[in-house]
C-alpha cells in the first residue's frame, strides 16, 4: 500500500479543530502535523478548504441482505454509506432471515468483507425477532456483534426485555430499543395529529414511542444494564431521556435526520416516500430533536437508511412500507439544517459537535472507538472522511449509490459533500466517487 | 379551474356554486324525454372501482353516458390486484388506452391525489378511505339546498362516526364553504383526533343540539367499532347518539334528515325515523347523478356550454 498525504486541511476530532496535514502509511496514521511530505512514492491529496475528520460511523442502517436484496445488498448499502462519509455502519438485524444467530451473523460478515465500509451486523433480541424467547445472544457476542436489537419492532412484553437486558449485561452486550408500543400503534401509518385527521390515515400517537421509552428508562434503573434508544422522534421521548441520563442512568439515544429536518405536513399528497417509523412529527417535535442534539440528551445521529424497491412506494400510503434512504444525504442534512449553511434554523451547532454527533460519539455506543470515531492521530487505523462543508449540491435520486430511490430530499439543495473516504487507508471514495 | 376534483377544497368556493348551478341543469336535461346531450361526445370516462360501490359507479356511468361520452368499467378485483399489479402499474395501464377521465373509488385515503401524479387525465375521486369522497358532498350540498334555499347562516349537524368517514370530511369542507355552521356529534372516540383547522364546532349531547339545526346528517354506524373499543356496544350507541323517534320530535319544523346510505335502521336511526330522511335520500340518488354531470362536464367541457 503506497503511503498517502492528506495536505492542507482543516483536521476536526474529539481533541478539538487545528490546520494539519495527515499521512498515512499501510493503513494507518503515520504522522499528523504540518509541514508534512509524502516522500518520493507517495500520492498526495489536496485537502485544501476541507475538513479531515474521523470516519462517520451509522448506528442505523437496513442493508438488507439476506433476504432483500431488490433493496438493497451489503454491497450497494456500504458503497452508499462510503459515499455519505462513514466507514462503519452497524447492520440492522430485521433481514431474512433475521440476524438471530451466530450462523446468519457469519454471513452477513462474510458479504462484508469487501464492502466499501465496515459492516458489523446488530444482533437480534428475540429469536425470529418474534418477540417471545430469547436469541442465543452469547454465540452472536462472541463474534463481536455487541448490539442487539429487535429493530423494526420493539419488544412488547416488559418481563423479556427486563431478561434480555440482565442477560446482555455479562456479554458487555447494549441493547436497543425500537420503542413503538403495538396496542397503541396498531394499524397507523402516520404520526395521529392535525394531517393524519385532515388526510384520513389512521395515526400512531406520539405516546406509542414515549411509553416504551419510559418503560426502558425503567428497566435500565431496574437492571443498571446499557439501553439505547433508537431514532427517537417526540418531544416527550427526548424529555424522558434527558431525565434518565440526569439522574446517571445508562441510557444513550439516537435520532434520524429526517426527524430533525421534516414534519408530518410533508404526507400531505400521500407519497409513501414520507412514510416512514417511527412517523415525521411535529414542528414542536423537530425542535425537540435539534435541541436534544445540541444539548447531549441525544448522542448520535442515525440513519435509520431503509431501502425500499419503487414499486414498494407506489403503493396506496397506508399499504407502503415505512423507510428512507438515509446514508448518503446525513452528514448534508447536519451540515444544512444544524450547522447551518442554507435556511438552516438549526440551534447553530458548531462542526465539531455535529462531527461528534455522526463520529466518534456512534462509535462509542457500538464499541468501535478501537478503530473507528478517531482521534486523528499516529498509529491509529485510517478511517477518515475529507467533508468540503462549503460544496452545495442537489440530491437526485438517479445518482445515489443505493439500489434504492426512496429518497425524500429529491431536488433539496444541499450545503457540504462527502469529497474522500479512507477505509483502513484505502481510498474507497475519491472526489466524490465509489472505487468499490 | 381545477383538472382534477380530489377533495373539495380542490373547487373553491366559487367553483361548488358553479357545480350547484350546473346540476340546476343538468337536473333539467335528466327531466327531458331523452336525458341526454352530446357535450362529451368522443370523450372517454373510466372507472377503477377498488372497492365496490355498485350505486356510486352507477351514479357516475350514468352521468358520463347522459353526456355521451364513452365509459369503460375497469373491474380491478378481477385482473391487476389479483396479477400482483402495481397501483401505478394498472393506472398507467389505462391512461395508455386513451382516457379523458379516471374516477376512482379505494379503500385506502389519498389514491386518487396519487393517482393524479401518474396521469395526464382529470381524476375524480369517487371515495378513498377515510378521507373524501367530494361528489355526495356536493350532492349533500344540492340536496339541502332545494330544501333549505342558501346555507349561508344555516345550522347543520353531523352524527356519528366522523373519524372514519369520508364523506363527513367532504361535507364538513363544502357546508362551510358555503357559509353554514357545521357542528359535529359524536362520542370522542369517533371524532379525528385532532380537529385543528375543521371550521367546526363539537358536541356529545344530541338532545342539545337537534332543536337548533336546520339539517342533520346521519353517518353510518358500522359494527365493528364496537370490537375496536370505540363505543362499549351498538345499544349503547343508538342510545346516545341514534336519532330515535323522540329525538326526532326534537327537531324543528322544515328541519332536513339526510343520510349518505345505506342506512343502518334501528342503530344510527330508528326505522320510522329513517322514511322521514327517505324522500330526502330518494331524492339524493336522483340528484347525484345531475351532480356527477355537473363535475364530468366542469373538469372535461368548460368550454362549452349544456
Ligand atoms: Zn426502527
Amino acid at each position: 500500500m503506497t503511503r498517502l498525504l492528506v495536505r492542507g486541511g482543516t483536521v476536526v476530532d474529539e481533541t478539538g479543530t487545528r490546520r494539519a496535514d495527515v499521512l498515512i502509511d499501510g493503513g494507518a496514521i503515520a504522522a499528523v502535523g504540518e509541514g508534512l511530505r509524502a516522500g518520493d512514492a507517495g500520492r498526495v491529496l489536496d485537502a485544501g478548504g476541507c475538513l479531515v475528520a474521523p470516519g462517520l460511523v451509522d448506528l442505523h442502517a437496513h442493508l438488507r441482505q439476506p433476504g432483500h436484496e431488490e433493496a438493497e445488498t451489503i454491497e450497494t448499502g456500504a458503497r452508499a454509506a462510503a459515499l455519505g462519509g462513514y466507514t462503519a455502519v452497524v447492520a440492522m438485524p430485521n433481514t431474512e432471515p433475521a440476524i438471530d444467530c451466530a450462523s446468519v451473523v457469519r454471513d452477513v460478515l462474510e458479504l462484508a468483507a469487501t464492502a466499501a465500509c465496515a459492516v458489523h451486523p446488530a444482533g437480534a433480541i428475540t429469536a425470529g425477532r418474534a418477540g417471545a424467547r430469547l436469541a442465543p445472544m452469547a454465540e452472536m457476542a462472541a463474534l463481536g456483534v455487541r448490539l442487539f436489537t429487535d429493530d423494526g419492532a420493539g419488544v412488547q412484553d416488559g418481563r423479556l426485555m427486563r431478561r434480555a437486558l440482565e442477560y446482555g449485561s455479562a456479554l458487555g452486550a447494549t441493547l436497543a430499543q425500537h420503542c413503538e408500543d403495538d396496542s397503541l400503534a396498531a394499524g397507523g401509518h402516520l404520526h395521529e395529529g392535525e394531517w393524519s385527521s385532515r388526510l384520513g390515515i389512521p395515526g400512531i400517537p406520539a405516546e406509542a414511542e414515549e411509553l416504551m421509552v419510559a418503560r426502558d428508562v425503567a428497566l435500565c434503573r431496574l437492571t443498571g444494564a446499557p439501553v439505547h434508544f433508537l431514532h427517537l422522534s417526540t418531544a416527550g421521548s427526548i424529555a424522558l431521556v434527558r431525565t434518565a441520563k440526569a439522574e446517571g442512568l445508562a441510557v444513550t439515544a439516537e435520532a434520524a435526520p429526517h426527524h430533525f429536518t421534516l414534519t408530518a405536513a410533508a404526507a400531505a399528497g400521500y407519497d409513501p416516500v414520507y412514510k416512514v417509523n417511527p412517523p415525521l412529527r411535529t414542528d414542536a417535535d423537530v425542535a425537540a430533536v435539534r435541541a436534544g442534539l445540541a444539548d447531549g440528551a441525544i448522542d448520535a445521529i442515525a440513519t435509520d437508511h431503509a431501502p425500499h424497491p419503487p414499486e414498494a412506494k407506489e403503493a396506496p400510503f397506508d399499504q407502503a412500507p415505512p423507510g428512507m434512504l438515509g446514508l448518503e444525504t446525513a452528514l448534508a442534512l447536519g451540515l444544512t439544517e444544524l450547522v447551518g449553511g442554507h435556511g438552516g434554523a438549526g440551534p447553530g451547532l458548531g462542526v465539531e459537535a455535529l462531527l461528534g454527533l455522526l463520529s466518534w460519539q456512534p462509535a462509542r455506543i457500538a464499541g468501535l472507538t478501537g478503530e473507528h470515531g478517531g482521534p486523528v492521530e499516529a498509529g491509529r487505523g485510517a478511517n477518515l472522511c475529507v467533508i468540503d462543508p462549503d460544496a452545495t449540491w442537489t440530491v437526485d435520486p438517479d445518482r445515489l449509490a443505493s439500489r434504492s430511490r426512496n429518497t425524500p430530499y429529491a431536488g433539496r439543495a444541499m450545503t457540504g459533500r462527502v469529497r474522500h473516504t479512507l477505509l483502513r487507508g484505502e481510498l474507497v471514495v475519491l472526489d466524490g466517487e465509489a472505487q468499490r | 379551474m381545477t383538472r382534477h376534483l380530489l377533495a373539495i377544497d380542490d373547487l373553491g368556493d366559487d367553483g361548488i356554486e358553479e357545480v350547484l348551478r350546473l346540476t340546476e341543469s343538468f337536473v333539467e336535461v335528466s327531466e327531458r324525454a331523452i336525458p341526454k346531450v352530446p357535450t362529451l361526445r368522443g370523450r372517454t370516462v373510466v372507472s377503477l372501482f377498488y372497492e365496490e360501490s355498485t350505486r356510486t359507479r352507477l351514479s357516475f356511468e350514468a352521468a358520463a353516458k347522459r353526456l355521451s361520452a364513452d365509459t369503460m368499467n375497469f373491474n380491478v378485483g378481477a385482473s391487476a390486484v389479483a396479477k400482483g399489479e402495481s397501483l401505478r402499474d394498472t393506472v398507467l395501464t389505462i391512461e395508455a388506452m386513451g382516457v379523458d377521465a379516471v374516477i376512482v373509488r379505494h379503500a385506502s385515503a389519498g389514491v386518487p391525489v396519487q393517482v393524479a401524479r401518474w396521469v395526464e387525465a382529470s381524476v375524480i375521486n369517487a371515495g378513498d378511505g377515510w378521507h373524501e369522497h367530494p361528489t355526495q358532498a356536493l350532492l349533500d350540498c344540492y340536496t339541502l339546498r332545494e330544501r333549505l334555499g342558501s346555507l349561508d347562516g344555516r345550522r347543520i349537524a353531523i352524527v356519528g362516526d366522523v373519524k372514519h368517514s369520508r364523506v363527513a370530511r367532504s361535507d364538513v369542507a363544502a357546508f362551510a364553504s358555503l357559509g353554514a355552521d357545521v357542528v359535529l356529534v359524536a362520542p370522542p372516540t369517533l371524532l379525528p383526533p385532532s380537529l385543528v383547522g375543521w371550521p367546526v364546532e363539537v358536541s356529545h349531547d344530541l338532545d342539545e343540539v337537534l332543536p337548533k339545526v336546520d339539517a342533520v346528517v346521519l353517518l353510518r354506524m358500522q359494527q365493528e367499532r364496537q370490537n375496536e373499543a370505540l363505543v362499549p356496544s351498538l345499544r349503547e350507541y343508538t342510545a346516545t347518539y341514534g336519532l330515535t323517534r323522540r329525538r326526532a320530535g326534537l327537531l324543528s319544523d322544515g328541519a332536513v334528515v339526510m343520510h349518505p346510505g345505506p342506512m343502518n335502521r334501528g342503530v344510527e336511526i330508528a326505522a320510522d325515523v329513517a322514511d322521514l330522511a327517505c324522500s330526502v335520500v330518494t331524492r339524493q340518488v336522483a340528484n347525484g347523478v345531475a351532480v356527477r354531470m355537473a363535475v364530468l362536464f366542469l373538469l372535461l367541457a368548460a368550454e362549452a356550454r349544456p
